[in-house]
């Protein structure tokens, strides 16, 4: 039954064959990475786009959801950048450094990477790397991501980013925003190199500006925490976007580090977060938290798997969704815990809250555990607001719009306060309220 | 301040008639008892004052300060000077006590054309009304009624009541779950809010709650209906004697 039968391509597919052909000559790298974006386009050739006959992408059909494929997006003018930079301000007097991407392609000269030499942190334009000696092996991703469509076809269109290297016991003492800016229209397509060196610390956040139209938003975020180090990375997909926004993130943890990740999702049409979190060293820390709101008829993913291949590891996987209209959220998250992999602690819990009756949640916690001697737990839960909450919040006069904003915010509260970067919390909850005054 | 008029009301869900035709005018000033045997009416008068969707009501009318309450939704209700002391205080997680209190406040001031407080104002305020009653900083700060004791939830019941300084109370079983030191702290805290402005309607089967706050009037709700009034001694009286006679003369 495995004899490849070709597939009929749809529109989309057979826009990006076309886009591909179109950007080839531009795309950056060395032979070896030219030779990578061919496979990686042959696979969607031969596969199409993910589809809901594939198991991850069960919840969420891109294949169906994309009807076309836009170019890639030109080039920015820095003016234009900045512009949107000064309009757009996600966190506000946040003090923090910036690095900038435009439309895919990293800008230098708005970015603080003076102030980053100067912490222990090099930052270099992804496509000089991809030009080197080493460039393939930026996209060659370790191993749960490569063969997943939306990083295949990054892979294959990847217009630019940055590699961020924290110094080994450099602690970057404030955080730094990578901003993806889109001054046009037009597909954008970026990956992100991330290393903190042994003992060094990074707060990252992850924020994404400006309307890509008709286009796709698709980032990959490749991050190595080296032994000892500590990484936390928040993400705020936000914005009422028509086209897909697929965000990526492949994780490789040393011995006693500590990544902690935030995906903050409210907006998009069609947003999925995807996390490949690997443990490569005992004695680590992984805590991973999601915060969805989707109204309309958007759909918003936050999917992931945890691979505990060592012992000695413990994960937390805390998700909170909110919906209504006919929104569809979807949270699939694994944990794999391989056969020698004792003394894994993980712990996994998903809730949503449903505001509609027409809303829908997908909740498909798993574990796969080989090992004998491990703490391994998941929930899920679905509910509806308690009317007990809201009539005692009415009847101390809080009236039901007010009193229903608190609940959904102390509901999501919950992970970002458990998330504990508390510079970052009170621009979050901003964000929170924003949306659910436009809904 | 409360003229309640031939009052009916039912279970919206399976239609289970409740009260059935209650007569009750509550004066400025006053503090009323209800006492009443198990199932009886006395909670669901509560509710249907504070207006909790879950009963609907088939005859009769509910006067405020002369405005229908009826009609009200319980947030205007509350923002006109309404208060449920709540027999089960709802735990509401991810709301710190603070924060509650502060919406709380600035939403009947907002609703009634108020200016909101002050943080220093609202602080003050708060801590006032917390030392008389017992209450601690950090209990302020937990997420509300959650992991409170039976004690600690009607503390933090009354320290609302006294901070939305409503016209009208209304307490509903305040001395279940309370120990005798709990009661009297409560008991306080509830007779400091006595005036000729407000009114109280203490609901309660126990007569030892009445030994704290000596009401003025005392009224036997049985099946639905009130079916005595008398004054202070007629709760003696009821200690003494049980509903049954009462219960028995209303069937």
């Amino acid at each position: 039954m495995n004899a490849s039968m070709p597939i009929r391509h749809t529109q989309a597919e057979s826009d990006l064959f076309d886009r591909f052909e179109a950007a080839k000559p531009d795309l950056a790298g060395s032979v070896a990475v030219s030779a990578l974006r061919e496979a990686a386009v042959n696979q969607i050739r031969d596969r199409g786009l993910p589809h809901r006959r594939v198991e991850e992408y069960k919840y969420s059909d891109l294949r169906a959801f994309m009807k076309s494929a836009a170019q890639l997006v030109s080039k920015a003018e820095v003016t234009n950048a900045k512009d949107l930079l000064a309009a757009e301000n996600l966190f506000g007097d946040l003090e923090r450094h910036k690095l900038v991407i435009a439309n895919g392609s990293f800008v230098a000269e708005l970015s603080d990477i003076e102030a980053l030499a100067a912490e222990g942190v090099t930052v270099t334009d992804l496509n000089d790397a991809l030009a080197g000696e080493h460039g393939s092996q930026l996209l060659a991703s370790p191993k749960t991501g490569p063969c997943d469509g939306v990083v295949a076809l990054n892979t294959a269109f990847v217009q630019g980013g940055v590699v961020i290297e924290v110094a080994d016991g450099a602690k970057v003492s404030k955080p730094v925003e990578l901003i993806h800016v889109a001054t046009s229209s037009g597909a954008q397509v970026t990956r992100n190199k991330v290393r903190v060196g042994a003992d060094g610390s990074l707060r990252l956040l992850e924020t994404f500006i400006g309307e890509t139209g008709e286009g796709e938003l698709n980032a990959v975020f490749d991050y190595d925490v080296a032994d000892k180090a500590f990484l936390a990375t928040t993400r705020l997909i936000v914005g009422s976007n028509d086209a897909a926004r697929l965000l990526t993130t492949i994780a490789t943890i040393g011995a006693e580090a500590e990544f902690k990740s935030l995906g903050f999702m409210a907006g998009p049409r069609f947003a999925r977060n995807q996390q490949f979190i690997n443990f490569t060293g005992e004695n680590s820390e992984a805590k991973i938290y999601g915060v969805t709101m989707a109204g309309g008829s958007d759909l918003a993913d936050q999917t992931l798997i945890v691979d505990h291949a060592v012992p000695h590891c413990n994960s937390r996987e805390f998700f909170k969704t909110v919906l209504d209209g006919n929104a569809k959220g979807v949270y699939q998250g694994r944990i794999n815990v391989a056969q020698h992999a004792q003394k894994t602690d993980g712990e996994m819990m998903t809730q949503a809250l449903l505001l509609s009756e027409d809303a829908e949640m997908a909740n498909k916690p798993e574990l796969e555990i080989f090992a004998d001697d491990v703490l391994c737990a998941h929930g899920a839960t679905s509910g509806q607001i308690d009317e007990d909450l809201l009539f005692y919040l009415r009847a101390r006069g809080i009236p039901e719009d007010e009193a229903k904003t608190l609940l959904v915010l102390a509901f999501l509260s919950e992970a970002i306060e458990e998330y504990g970067e508390d510079d970052v919390t009170e621009g979050l909850e901003a964000r929170v309220r924003d949306w659910l005054a436009s809904h | 301040m409360l003229e309640i008029k031939n009052l009916h009301a039912r279970i919206a869900e399976d239609e289970t008639e409740i009260l059935r035709g209650v007569d009750l005018t509550v004066n400025a000033g006053e503090v009323h008892a209800i006492m009443g045997p198990n199932g009886s009416g006395k909670s669901t008068l509560s509710y249907v004052l504070a207006g909790k969707e879950d009963y609907e009501i088939t005859e009769g009318e509910v006067l405020f300060n002369g405005e229908n309450m009826l009609e009200m939704e319980p947030d205007e209700r509350a923002a006109a000077g309404m208060f449920l002391a709540f027999q089960y205080p709802i735990e509401i997680p991810g709301v710190a006590t603070m924060e509650f209190l502060k919406t709380a406040m600035n939403a009947q001031r907002k609703a009634r054309g108020e200016d909101v407080l002050s943080i220093p104002d609202f602080m003050k305020r708060v801590k006032a009304a917390a030392s008389h009653l017992n209450v601690s900083m950090d209990m302020l700060k937990r997420p509300l009624n959650v992991g409170f004791s039976g004690g600690e939830k009607k503390r933090a019941e009354i320290l609302q009541m006294s901070l939305l300084e409503p016209k009208l109370c209304v307490l509903d079983e305040t001395d279940s779950g309370l120990d005798i030191d709990a009661l009297r702290i409560v008991s306080e805290g509830v007779n400091k809010l006595r005036g000729p402005d407000r009114a109280m309607v203490v609901i309660t089967h126990y007569q030892r709650l009445l030994d704290h706050i000596v009401p003025d009037v005392v009224h036997v709700l049985s099946k639905g209906r009130i079916v005595k009034t008398g004054d202070k001694d007629l709760a003696l009286e009821l200690e003494k004697n049980g509903y049954a006679d009462f219960v028995e003369a209303a069937a």
